[in-house]
């Protein structure tokens, strides 16, 4: 293989960043992978199973630093880009540690960061001990102890849809894609760990778009017999009894309803990254309505940006599943591949 | 004498906990295509039933769903068992045998059962 002298600056190391420095690497290029927080890796590695077929997220994982693992490759963690400056056809990429990096490209794969449940006062996170989000269930199922903050084992559990996402209460009109299959997944987790456990997902609509998922929100009213509610709860209270009490319409009925429950699981949704957003206002990088990084064009340019050189990879863009990022990630390096090669932007 | 209407009116909640759900399991696990109902209402625009009256098979299997038996009790009986929403139904659900536990075991409750 002809050896490249051109590097390629890729900020973030999650799934879209790792898969993305490998195929470069794996193609000749050199890779400088920048990653704010100590270990690459991102969301993936806090989940436990992945849907649609509940693969150890730990296997992807493997994958990925196996990808990472190249001569090529250059990782620093515990930085966080703060800025790029374009001189003739280079980039100088600063890091907040003082450095400045030099890149012929660049790759934005500074993801997602979860919706701060905290933002929806209604549901009670941080106020009521046993409201929790869909990312603490999962650390619970890691340590496989689904219990509430007293050591109570739950009997009856709840699943709201949609927090933080279609909601312009909180500012964000688009659907995070991922929440309801995610919903379906846990629920049907929860009833694997607890084999007694009554549970309710509430739902505005079940968005089952993507490989498999009709089919998983299928078998879960089948085999593991969950319960799904049209309506989105209004309000969670506390009563007398340390149980948590939802209000919902149960609008396929057309009437309120009241449920006591020992346990609510926010799904939140997915933000564009601060990290992603504090580079788009350094820089000029275009962010869209939804303030995730614009694409030049939806259709056939989701991975280039409106600065020459500087391309989009994963969930900087729009809520993706781990699927969607790793095919978004080889995308990129093709579009960087061209436009190293041939100047095509 | 003329009545104005004053009244302490009921509370419209389904009030879930308090409701009793034992006809819906006794349906679930007789008949499993119970659960799978995504209540799309196809079952409901077929219904003969339904053209002619406000029965729709969709909000009675909700209703069961929810323990809100009375409502069941009172309604249940417009289906003629025709079985056309079986027909048209994308999740397989066998319509007709819901109805059909649902009325067996509605009859053990009945006020005036034998």
């Amino acid at each position: 293989m002809p050896e490249m002298k051109n590097t390629v600056v890729i900020v973030g190391g999650g799934a879209a960043g790792m898969e993305a420095a490998g195929q470069l690497a794996r193609s000749g290029y050199y890779v400088t992978l920048i990653e704010k927080e100590t270990n690459t890796g991102g969301h993936v590695k806090d989940w436990y199973h992945l849907f649609p077929n509940s693969r150890d997220s730990a296997e992807v994982i493997e994958y990925l630093e196996k990808q990472i693992k190249h001569d090529n490759i250059l990782l620093i963690t515990g930085t966080a880009v703060e800025n790029f400056e374009k001189t003739n056809e280079a980039f100088i990429v600063k890091t907040d540690d003082g450095k400045e990096r030099p890149a012929d490209a660049i790759i934005m794969a500074t993801g997602f960061d979860l919706f701060k449940s905290e933002r929806k006062e209604e549901y009670g996170y941080g106020i009521y001990d046993n409201v929790i989000t869909s990312a603490d269930l999962e650390s619970m199922f890691r340590r496989n102890s689904i219990k509430r903050v007293n050591g109570e084992i739950p009997e009856k559990i709840g699943f709201v849809h949609c927090v933080g996402s279609r909601d312009e209460k909180v500012g964000n009109l688009y659907c995070s894609k991922l929440c309801c299959v995610t919903a379906v997944k846990q629920a049907m987790e929860v009833r694997k760990h607890l084999d007694n456990a009554k549970i309710f997902c509430f739902y505005m609509d079940m968005r089952m778009g993507g490989a498999l998922y009709e089919e998983l929100y299928r078998e879960s009213q089948e085999k593991y017999r969950i319960n799904y509610i049209r309506g989105k709860v209004s309000e969670v209270s506390e009563n007398i009894n340390n149980k948590l009490v939802v209000k919902v319409e149960d609008t396929l009925a057309g009437r309120p309803l009241k449920m006591e429950l020992d346990m609510l699981v926010l799904m939140a949704g997915m933000e564009m990254s601060d990290g992603g957003s504090k580079v788009a206002h350094a820089t000029g990088l275009l962010t869209g309505e939804n303030r995730f990084f614009a694409p030049a064009d939806h259709h056939f340019g989701s991975n280039r940006s409106n600065i020459k050189g500087v391309f989009y990879a994963g969930t900087c863009t729009a809520p993706l599943n781990v699927t969607e990022t790793i095919s978004h990630a080889r995308a990129a390096v093709s579009d960087v591949v061209d436009y190293l090669r041939n100047g095509i932007k | 004498m003329e009545k104005f209407g004053f009244a302490i009116l009921k509370e419209r909640h389904i009030d879930y906990d308090a409701n009793d759900k034992s006809i819906a399991e006794y349906i679930a696990d007789r008949e499993p295509t119970f659960r799978l109902c995504i209540e799309c209402g196809c079952c409901s625009a077929t219904c003969t039933t339904g053209t002619f009256t406000r029965f729709s098979l969709r909000e009675l299997q909700i209703y069961l769903k929810r323990g809100e038996n009375e409502y069941v009790r009172e309604n249940i009986r417009k289906c003629m068992l025709c079985g056309k929403c079986i027909l048209v139904c994308p999740r397989g659900v066998n319509t007709r045998n819901v109805i059909t536990l649902a009325k067996q075991e509605l009859q053990k409750t009945e006020k005036n059962a034998v």
